[in-house]
């Protein structure tokens, strides 16, 4: 029986991926595991692998299609076996190398990879399959997505006007001209239908001044990651009202503790400070259900998991990793995992299941010396927590100044979920593990 | 209203220009009693005789220089140019002194002269006799440049050439003398630097002129078939250009292309395609396309040369991809 394969979602707010290169071409063997194609999110490119083994009997979109998250892509079976060929995805069609140029020979090589397209960042596609359009007629170099790339909507002169006169936001019109350019009649087309005007709309540009460039100034093309990141955290801090508690955690035992179970663990393994906060805020969570959750119009959900979300610092931005069911897992086992995931992430070889699904996220620089800083919600979640710097400090015990090991952390909540007082009481919890590390094994 | 060809048209003009004011008189390469290259002046030379209608050796700055000269001391010489090829030869004529005595002069001198060129490809004359080099003399301020599309324009056209005080170059394509269009039976002028639009449409505007509007009337036909209207304007003057209703109805279909036989490097298409860009930016909704010739020396096969030179399946082509 043929195994269809459909675009991986990668995140929640992931609509739609790029399929940027085939690895398995039709006729071509394939294991369980082997990785069929690779696809591109405005967040990272990722290896797809194939849930089955067999043959690869079907490429049901071209390289550089954009493709819904669930349509199908390829279909993998035994060889000769039929296909009953699935409703082929719908994809945009990306601009094809113009055919016209043929005629000028001197000209008609690939236009060069826009330097803004190329970003430096690997987690952005590598400019591999561009190279290869040369060589081969077939694969089509991996376009930039259809009506939004680098913040940039593709669409006529006259679609920009009727959008700007008519306050429609265009990166919300789908576009139907060649490449996903947006023409006259979409925007008619989202004008009769109601599209979200821009006023309404947050703009990741919104708060940009006027800026005069002069020579002596360095213009830097963002990365899409960068933009992502920007649009997202631009939504999250103007629709979500955080608010902030911040406590200060004594951490004389789990520093004592870490070195004595780092002594019996080889150099690659040693526990770090994050992962004994990881297990204490996925234990703390389970006792605040209201902080592991997500608000949905006038519903709060309270997920039924506790997967605590790291951000990783990668080239370019940062990505937040997810170890699922963290509230389960032994310390060992969580930091393998992250030090996993963190590891392709900054290889630009993120899995779909390593940066989905977290509940709660985390961020943490404590290796920077910071005292404490405050982070901004990832959304759809209803809270963060800002991990800071460990620090031997003098403290005041029992009228005595001595010295100790402190370390702040800061939690920002979403006060449409949540109040103060649940939040001071969770990082309260909090400390119940930190302080006691031995709770945490028991 | 008659239908005439393109020859009847403009031998019209001429005679009716001829008997209306003495001082104007014809001048070139067998124009006389041969009666003209293609047939244009066939009986004037018996009709106005040796004075008026002067037959000269094959030197074409000795042709242009003297209608320069004559023009300036008041009579209204046209002067023929058996293909507009042969212009290279009196360059300096007709871009660097006839285009400039007035102005250079203070305004002492008009240059009122016409000069008849046969210009465009497709009857396997080779390489150097096929060019469309219309842009070339286009380029410069001070020569007014014509080519009309269909017999009534032509006349109507070539007449106002004729009573125009400024130099003009007026360029007739090899392969339209044939042409046939009805023309009024009345006398009647039309102004020199006016567009046209020469058939109505919503969905694709096409640009052109001369041998251009043959092939787009054609596609147009056919594109219409297929439920696509296309407008057609007609410069019909390439200087001073006209791009009032080139603007108006681009600003109606939002999508154009641009047909003319020369070379589609710094050709006429590139200057109409500018002048959109920069004065209907905002009603601009795809990239406007230019139809033009193959960028070689016109071949003398006739199969290479017909692939060489635009064709209606080009324009057909170039108007569904600018409505994709």
């Amino acid at each position: 029986m043929p195994e269809t394969i459909n675009m991986p979602k990668l995140g929640f707010d992931m609509a739609e991926g790029t399929l940027i290169r085939w690895v398995k071409q039709v006729g071509e063997n394939i294991n369980k595991g082997d990785v069929l194609a690779e696809i591109e999110t405005d967040k990272a490119t990722v290896e797809v692998e194939s849930p089955a083994s067999g043959v690869v009997l079907q490429h049901m979109v071209d390289q550089g299609a954009v493709v819904p998250v669930n349509a199908p892509i390829a279909v993998v079976g035994n060889a000769g076996e039929k296909v009953d060929a699935p409703a082929a995805a719908p994809q945009k069609t990306e601009s094809k190398p113009d055919e016209k140029q043929a005629e000028q020979p001197a000209d008609s090589s690939q236009p060069p990879p826009k330097a803004d397209e190329k970003p430096a960042t690997p987690l952005t596609p590598a400019a591999a399959p561009v190279a290869q359009t040369k060589s081969t007629p077939q694969p089509e170099p991996p376009a930039p997505a259809a009506t939004e790339t680098d913040g940039h909507v593709k669409a006529s002169p006259l679609a920009k006007k009727i959008a700007r006169d008519n306050k429609v936001d265009l990166s919300h019109v789908q576009g139907t001209g060649p490449g996903g350019r947006v023409v006259r009649k979409d925007v008619e087309a989202a004008l009769s239908s109601g599209q979200p005007s821009a006023a309404s709309r947050p703009s990741t540009t919104a708060a940009s001044a006027q800026v005069n460039v002069t020579q002596e100034d360095q213009v830097i093309q963002t990365t899409k990651l960068r933009q992502a990141i920007g649009r997202r955290l631009v939504e999250s801090k103007q629709a979500i009202p955080h608010f902030y508690v911040t406590h200060e955690y004594k951490m004389d035992a789990l520093m004592a503790m870490r070195k004595q179970a780092n002594e019996y663990l080889p150099d690659n393994e040693k526990l770090s400070v994050n992962d004994f906060i990881l297990k204490a805020v996925a234990l703390t969570l389970r006792q605040f259900p209201n902080l592991n959750a997500t608000i949905k119009g006038t519903e709060v959900i309270q997920f039924g998991h506790v997967n605590v979300g790291v951000a990783v610092t990668v080239t370019g931005g940062l990505m937040t990793v997810v170890v699922k069911d963290t509230d389960q897992k032994m310390l060992r086992q969580i930091s393998a995992e992250v030090k996993t995931m963190a590891g392709r992430a900054r290889e630009g070889k993120v899995k779909p299941d390593d940066v989905d699904g977290s509940t709660f996220s985390t961020s943490n620089l404590g290796m920077y010396d910071v005292e404490d800083f405050i982070a901004i919600i990832n959304p759809p979640e209803a809270a963060i927590l800002a991990i800071s710097s460990a620090r031997e400090v003098p403290v005041v015990e029992n009228g005595e100044i001595k010295p100790g090991w402190r370390m702040k952390a800061t939690v920002s909540v979403d006060h449409r979920v949540s109040d103060g007082a649940e939040a001071a009481q969770f990082m309260q919890k909090l400390a119940e593990f930190l302080e006691n590390p031995v709770r945490m094994l028991v | 209203m008659a239908k005439i060809t393109m020859r009847e048209a403009i031998s019209q003009a001429l005679m009716e220009e001829m008997d209306r004011d003495p001082a104007v008189f014809i001048i070139g390469e067998e124009v006389g009693v041969w009666g003209g290259t293609y047939a244009v002046t066939k009986g004037f030379y018996d009709k106005y005789g040796p004075d008026r209608i002067k037959d000269t050796p094959i030197a074409e700055n000795a042709i242009i220089g003297a209608a320069i000269g004559a023009a300036m001391v008041g009579q209204r010489p046209i002067a023929e140019l058996m293909t507009i090829n042969f212009a290279f030869s009196a360059m300096d004529y007709i871009v660097n002194q006839a285009p400039k005595l007035h102005y250079m002069f203070g305004g002492q001198f008009k240059v009122p002269m016409v000069i008849r060129a046969v210009g465009g490809g497709g009857r396997q004359l080779g390489a150097t006799h096929s060019q469309t080099p219309d842009a070339i003399f286009a380029h410069f301020p001070g020569l007014k440049v014509v080519s009309p599309g269909t017999p009534e324009d032509a006349k109507g056209l070539l007449k106002s050439a004729i009573r125009s005080n400024d130099p003009i170059l007026f360029i007739e394509h090899a392969t339209m003398y044939q042409v046939r269009g009805d023309v009024p039976d009345e006398e009647y002028l039309i102004p020199i630097g006016k567009s046209k639009v020469q058939r109505a449409g919503k969905d694709v505007t096409i640009v052109t002129y001369c041998k251009g509007l043959e092939l787009s009337m054609k596609a147009a036909e056919d594109l219409a078939k297929e439920g696509i209207e296309v407008e057609i304007v007609d410069l019909r003057t390439l200087r001073p250009l006209d791009m009032e209703p080139v603007l108006e109805s681009f600003k109606k279909t939002n999508r154009a292309v641009v047909v003319e036989e020369g070379w589609k490097s710094y050709g006429v298409g590139s200057e109409i395609v500018s002048r959109i860009y920069e004065e209907a930016f905002d009603f601009v909704d795809a990239p406007i396309i230019r139809v033009a010739q193959k960028e070689v020396p016109l071949p003398y096969n006739r199969t290479l040369e017909q692939a060489a030179l635009p064709q209606v399946p080009d324009i057909i082509a170039a108007v569904k991809e600018v409505l994709k």
